[in-house]
Parts: C-alpha cells; sequence; structure tokens
C-alpha cells in the first residue's frame, strides 16, 4: 500500500532560497514594488486571490511572521485560516502527516507552514496538493525574511548587486542567516560572516560567504545584519556569558559608521546583541523590514499561486 | 553458536562460474550436493551464473524481542536468505536488551523454531546497556551469545570498557564497539561538514567516532584483548585502525553498504531514508572507507540492517530516527556501485562479505569444499532490478535505495546445507 501521495502537475513553492533562480528573486522583489505602490494610492485590499484558501500551520511560537502572512493574505482577499500547534490536535501528539492529510481535506491554495524540524515543509510538500510556502524550518531556511531582507535592502541603498552585509552573531543556529546568504549570493552581493569560532558552523564557506571572527569585519560593510543571541546558547557552552558577546560582538554607535544601514530580523535583545542607540537610530531598517515583510509576503503568495514552475516554463521555452 | 530452525538437509547441483577467493578458485564448475554436504566438484561448461561461498552478516538487527511489528526472527532471517547470507549475528538493543541468560535463552529456543538462515545472538556489555555495570559474561558466553556489544549505544565510561575487556577475557568471545562520544556526537543528525552547514542541520562530527576509536584500541592494546570496530565512517577512524594494525593491534573492522557508497551529498534531498548512525560522510571520507576494504585493514562489510516502522520514517528529517535496511539489497548494491565501475574486484567484495566477517567473529568461514557443509550463493551478475517499497521480505522498507535500478541479483542461497532462497 502506498501512501496517498500527490501525484498531481508540479506545482510552485517556497521551501528553500536554493530553489531559486535570479530571476525569480526579482520577480519577486518586482511584484512586491508594485503591490506596495497599489496600496499607498489605492485601496489597501486587493480583490487579486479572491476565493483562494491560505491556511497557516505553525509549530513554532510566533508573532511577527504569522501575523504578516495573515495580513498579506487578507490584503490579497484570500481566505484565511490560522493553526497554532498549542491547542491544537498537535498538542494530543497527532503527527504531521495526518495534520498535513486533514487539513488538505479542505483543498487549500496555500499551507504556509512553520516547524522546529528541517524537512516539515518538504514533507507536507509531498502529502498534498497545496503549494507550499516554508515560514521556518528547524535552523534549515526562512526564505521570505531572505527575501523582505533584500527588499528593504534594495529600497534602502537602491541596488542589490554589489552590495556587502555582514552578518554577526548566532549563524549556526540561524536559518535568517542560511537563506540570506544564498538569496544574497543569487543577486551578486557579497556577505560576510562575523561570530564567534563556536557559532560559526564548519563547512558554512561553501555557500561562497566570508568568515572573520573579529567585529572590525563589519568596517567595509554596506549593511551590518544582526542575529538574535539567546541566553540558552551559554548553557551549551557556545559562549561563556553574554557580557563578554556583547563586549566582542554588540552592535554600538562606535562600530558603526556612518552611511551604514544596520538590520535586525527581530525580536531584538536590546543590550546584548544591539544597543538600543543603534537600534532606534536613523540608520536602523528594522521596521522598514516589517512592512517589507507584508508586501513581500503577498507577492510570494501570489507568485506560487500564478507562476508555473521552473521545469514547465523550461518545456515551454523548448516547444 | 549459530542456531537455526531444524530441517532437512538438501541434496541439489549447481552449476557455474566458481569464485572461491580465499581458496584461489575462479573456474566453471559443477558442485553437486547431498544431504546439505558437498560430494563433487567438477569440471563444466561456463553458466550463466556465478557461485560463491555464502556470506555472513556481523550486524544485522532483527528487532525482536520488543518490535516485532518491524521485524522478526522468522522475516529477518527470509530477508538475510534473499541478501544471499548464510549466517548472521543479531545486536542485543531490543525491548529487553539481551543482557541475561533468560532473554538469550528465549531468543535461541525461538530461533530453533524460525530462523531461516543460521543465526547468531550478540549480548550486552552492560546490563541493560546502560553503561554502568557488566553482564554476566561467562554465563552468556556458556549459553551461546556470538559475541558482546552495547551496539546502538557507545560505552561511554574508558573504566568500564577497560573492566568489560578485562572480564570477557573469560570467554572466547570478543568485544563489538559503537564508537561515539555522545558529547560530541549530541544532538547531531548528520555529517559535520559543507552538507550540514549549508541545511542548518545539527553537526555530528568525524572526532565524535575517532576518538573512541582511537580510546578503545588503546585500552584493546593495553589488555591484549581484541576488539571489532562496528560501522566505521571516518578516515579519522581508518587511520586510528592502520596505525593500531601496524603495532600488531588484534581488531578487525567493519564497513556498511551505504557508507561505502553514498555521501552527505545524499542528505540534501533532506529524506529520512540517507539518516544514519553514524552518519554518512565526506567523498574523502568514503575514499578512504573504500581503500581500507581494498586493501584489507577493514575486512568486512556489514550491513548494519535496521529495520524501522514507516511512520516512524515518514516524518521531517530531524525528528527521524537513525538507521536503513540492508539485508536484501547489500550485495547489488556494491556490485552496482562498486565492481561495474571498477572501483573494487569482485573477488574482493565476495571475501568482504563473507571469509571475512566469518574470521572476525570465530564462524567457520564458508568455503566451497568436497565434505564440507554447503554454504554458497548464486549470483546473476547481468539481472537488472528495481528496489521497490512492496519487494522486500523484510517487514520494513526503510531502504536507501528505493527506486533504484541495480545490477546483480541472487539467484539461489544454500545455509547450513539448506537452499533457503531461490528467485
Amino acid at each position: 500500500m502506498s501512501d496517498p501521495r500527490a501525484t498531481t502537475a508540479p506545482r510552485r513553492h517556497l521551501l528553500s532560497v536554493a530553489d531559486l533562480t535570479r530571476d525569480d528573486v526579482e520577480r519577486v522583489l518586482d511584484t512586491a514594488s508594485s503591490l506596495a505602490a497599489s496600496i499607498d494610492r489605492e485601496v489597501k485590499k486587493l480583490p487579486t486571490l479572491r476565493g483562494r484558501t491560505v491556511v497557516n500551520l505553525f509549530y513554532e511560537s510566533s508573532t511577527r511572521t504569522l501575523a504578516s502572512f495573515e495580513l498579506a493574505a487578507k490584503r490579497l482577499s484570500a481566505d484565511t485560516m490560522s493553526i497554532r500547534s498549542a491547542g491544537s490536535s498537535v498538542d494530543k501528539g497527532e503527527s504531521l502527516k495526518d495534520t498535513a492529510l486533514t487539513l488538505a481535506a479542505y483543498d487549500p491554495d496555500v499551507i504556509v507552514m512553520r516547524h522546529p524540524s528541517i524537512g516539515a515543509p518538504q514533507l507536507v510538500a509531498r502529502l498534498t496538493d497545496a503549494h507550499v510556502v516554508n515560514a521556518g524550518d528547524g535552523k534549515h531556511q526562512h526564505p521570505t525574511q531572505a527575501l523582505l531582507d533584500l527588499y528593504a535592502i534594495r529600497e534602502a541603498l537602491g541596488r542589490l548587486d554589489g552590495v556587502r552585509v555582514a552578518i554577526v552573531g548566532d549563524v549556526l543556529h540561524s536559518r535568517v542567516a542560511r537563506s540570506l546568504v544564498q538569496a544574497l549570493t543569487l543577486v551578486g552581493g557579497e556577505t560576510v560572516l562575523v561570530g564567534p569560532p563556536t557559532l560559526v558552523p564548519r563547512g558554512i564557506g561553501g555557500l561562497g560567504c566570508e568568515i572573520s571572527h573579529r567585529i572590525s569585519a563589519i568596517g567595509d560593510a554596506d549593511v551590518v545584519y544582526v542575529l538574535r543571541m539567546q541566553r540558552e546558547r551559554i548553557g551549551e557552552a557556545f559562549v561563556p556569558s553574554l557580557r563578554e558577546y556583547t563586549a566582542l560582538y554588540g552592535i554600538t554607535p562606535a562600530r558603526v559608521r556612518a552611511g551604514q544601514v544596520v538590520m535586525h530580523p527581530g525580536p531584538m535583545n536590546r543590550g546584548i546583541e544591539i544597543d538600543p542607540r543603534v537600534a532606534d537610530s536613523e540608520q536602523a531598517l528594522v521596521t522598514d523590514q516589517v512592512r517589507a515583510g507584508l508586501v513581500v509576503r503577498m507577492a510570494v503568495l501570489y507568485d506560487v499561486l500564478t507562476v508555473a514552475p521552473v521545469e514547465a516554463r523550461e518545456r515551454a521555452e523548448v516547444a | 553458536m549459530l542456531v537455526a530452525r531444524n530441517g532437512r538437509s538438501d541434496s541439489l547441483t549447481l552449476e557455474g562460474r566458481v569464485v572461491s577467493p580465499t581458496q584461489g578458485i575462479d573456474e566453471s564448475l559443477r558442485i553437486r550436493v547431498e544431504d546439505g554436504v558437498v560430494v563433487a566438484i567438477e569440471p563444466a561448461d561456463a553458466g550463466r551464473v556465478v557461485i560463491a561461498p555464502a556470506f555472513v552478516d556481523p550486524h544485522v538487527h532483527l528487532r525482536t524481542p520488543g518490535r516485532e511489528d518491524e521485524e522478526t526472527i522468522r522475516s529477518g532471517t527470509e530477508a538475510a536468505a534473499r541478501g544471499g547470507y548464510c549466517a548472521i549475528l543479531a545486536m542485543p538493543n531490543t525491548d529487553p536488551v539481551v543482557d541475561s541468560m533468560s532473554v538469550l535463552g528465549a531468543l535461541v529456543e525461538r530461533a530453533r523454531e524460525e530462523a531461516v538462515v543460521p543465526t547468531g545472538f550478540m549480548a550486552a556489555i552492560s546490563k541493560g546497556q546502560k553503561g554502568e555495570e557488566l553482564t554476566e559474561m561467562a554465563e552468556l558466553a556458556a549459553g551461546g551469545a556470538a559475541a558482546f556489544t552495547d551496539d546502538g549505544r557507545p560505552v561511554v565510561s574508558a573504566g568500564l570498557m577497560r573492566r568489560a575487556l578485562q572480564y570477557s577475557g573469560l570467554t572466547t568471545l570478543r568485544l563489538a564497539l559503537h564508537c561515539e562520544e555522545p558529547s560530541l556526537s549530541r544532538g547531531g543528525h548528520a555529517h559535520e561538514g559543507v552538507v550540514s552547514a549549508e541545511l542548518g542541520i545539527g553537526p555530528y562530527p568525524s572526532a565524535a567516532e575517532s576518538v573512541m576509536v582511537e580510546r578503545d584500541l588503546s585500552l584493546s592494546a593495553a589488555e591484549d584483548r581484541p576488539i571489532h570496530l562496528m560501522h566505521l565512517s571516518a578516515r579519522e577512524s581508518v587511520a586510528a585502525l592502520d596505525a593500531a594494525l601496524a603495532n600488531g593491534a588484534h581488531a578487525t573492522g567493519e564497513v556498511t553498504p551505504h557508507h561505502l557508497v553514498l555521501t552527505d551529498e545524499a542528505v540534501r534531498s533532506l529524506d529520512p531514508n540517507t539518516k544514519m548512525n553514524p552518519p554518512l560522510r565526506s567523498a574523502d571520507d568514503r575514499e578512504a572507507l573504500r581503500d581500507a576494504l581494498r586493501r584489507g585493514a577493514i575486512t568486512c562489510v556489514a550491513t548494519d540492517h535496521a529495520p524501522h516502522a514507516r511512520h516512524e520514517k515518514d516524518v521531517p528529517f530531524e525528528d527521524a530516527p537513525f538507521g536503513v535496511t540492508g539485508l536484501e539489497t547489500a550485495f547489488a548494491a556494491l556490485h552496482t556501485h562498486l565492481v561495474i565501475p571498477g572501483v573494487m574486484s569482485l573477488e574482493t567484495v565476495l571475501e568482504r562479505m563473507s571469509a571475512g566477517p566469518a574470521r572476525a567473529f570465530g564462524l567457520d568461514e564458508p568455503r566451497i569444499e568436497v565434505g564440507a557443509r554447503a554454504n554458497l550463493v548464486s549470483l546473476d551478475l547481468d539481472a537488472e532490478w528495481t528496489v521497490a517499497e512492496d519487494s522486500f521480505r523484510s517487514l520494513s522498507a526503510n531502504s536507501w535505495l528505493l527506486g533504484e535500478t541495480l545490477r546483480g541479483r541472487i539467484v539461489q542461497t544454500v545455509a547450513d546445507g539448506r537452499l533457503v532462497y531461490e528467485a
């Protein structure tokens, strides 16, 4: 007996930045720009996805990503439903497979999902006919975060090609860092990863980024991208104390130079990885990132539903 | 030490290209077996098949007792028969653990009813495999244990390992060791390297294995007691074994088909059937393992056949248990991926799947000679077949080869004088 695995025509998902081409990224960013313009110009709600159903399936606590996806779907007039692991059948021990099959019975067009385990969105993509958008899986990928970061950088600096980004902090545990490095490489940007040797994974250079353990390496960057530093890392002996971490890698006004912009995926630990004076300065793009998140996620929902998968497009070109 | 279902001995004739590397045989012969014993070997015309001494697998999980939904003695030994094996050794990490004569005795009794292929049972090194107190090794050895191992878990304490080496000297059995330093492997789901870094999978570094290999080789030398190193995966472990062997160590090693064929690049698929312990490592590590097997530093191919229920593997990569099945695909996988491309000779593969593991555990080496019990496998090297989920005799289908077409098929298996499989 085989699983009732989906065997329908290939359809577009957004599971990993690794699956995207430069054209894909630029198309999504351009769609986001025109959505932003029309939202400013006209009404806040567009009829684009009327009659479509978007399910948000969140197995990890999330405020900003879930809110952003919910609002993005509503702005496009889609029907939305959000399921959080707490208080749902997941609490009763239901497997991801069974939850996915149950949701699939409602024929959702898109399943947006966050899960603590790498590969969870791939499993749901295999088991259902929905387009799956990865909203974060383990330490693996968070592709919409990378796309919104590119959007915010393009808005602030007017370009992506040749932009140099320093990503500072706990790269080892960061799906945001992995996705962003890959996305920047795709559009002609450069990255340097800056953090203690215990928190920069061995082998990450394979993604085409530079690595430094000194904070001075942020000096020639256009963008300083600050990652969250979690207290748990001390118990796991990755760093001896937050005090020493902040002394070595905290982003203070003295370490940021004029002309640089500072980004953070949130939520911020003020006074730990980022000095509040930097967080509240003109150079910080943190709220721009949140705004970018809305239009980019609208663009992603539109894109997965309307653009054919790469293989289908290639076939069309051959024909 | 090995037990099987009581039954008839068969009479049959096999004819083909007979290859027995340890005996220096490679010619077209007819082998006549009567009542389970080889009675005549005579020249014949070249046949379609290759006939070789049947295989010995020193590392099988039969999941019995406790998880008979995943494998039983009957299904696991039927899978072994289909894979060309005439003997297998089963691991004791069951529920309950095989750490007392009562559990071992019950298994041996059951194997006399169910085992299609002669089966030996290893007993645990420590009670409950907890790494705290030794098992009653003398009684277990007298009761038929094949070796001692805490496989599935390392013996964390160097002190307990030393005592185990010393005390097991009361028996003729050796310790088979799962080398893993848990403080280095904790949270690890894939080899620490480019792939785990890029994908963000918890890293399981090579050193987690090699530091324990080095420790155990040191203790083995200090106590002058033999050890067997299970499922080696890392270049550094091979280097440690080489160095010890050069100093006259009494150590043997095994390697699995999946570590010989795949690298951690396979993990990019996020397919839970690419998740094993130890993990798939780099191309560099794989080359070191192949080289060690060719040279004879590693003398055994072991499948580490690890059945898992379908629902347990139908989960995201990091949530899935470690392990894949291998009994029914081992020869075909190695023939397809190593012999045909010219990485390794057929003779080397046949020797490391049969005489090598038998010698490592003091079992009778399967030989093709008049007067010997027949332990023969007949192979069709040109036959192609596709590994399909519903094609296994094993109760589990968590194979890393699902969907792949392999070349080389077992046509007949004769184990201890009995025809136990025929395609």
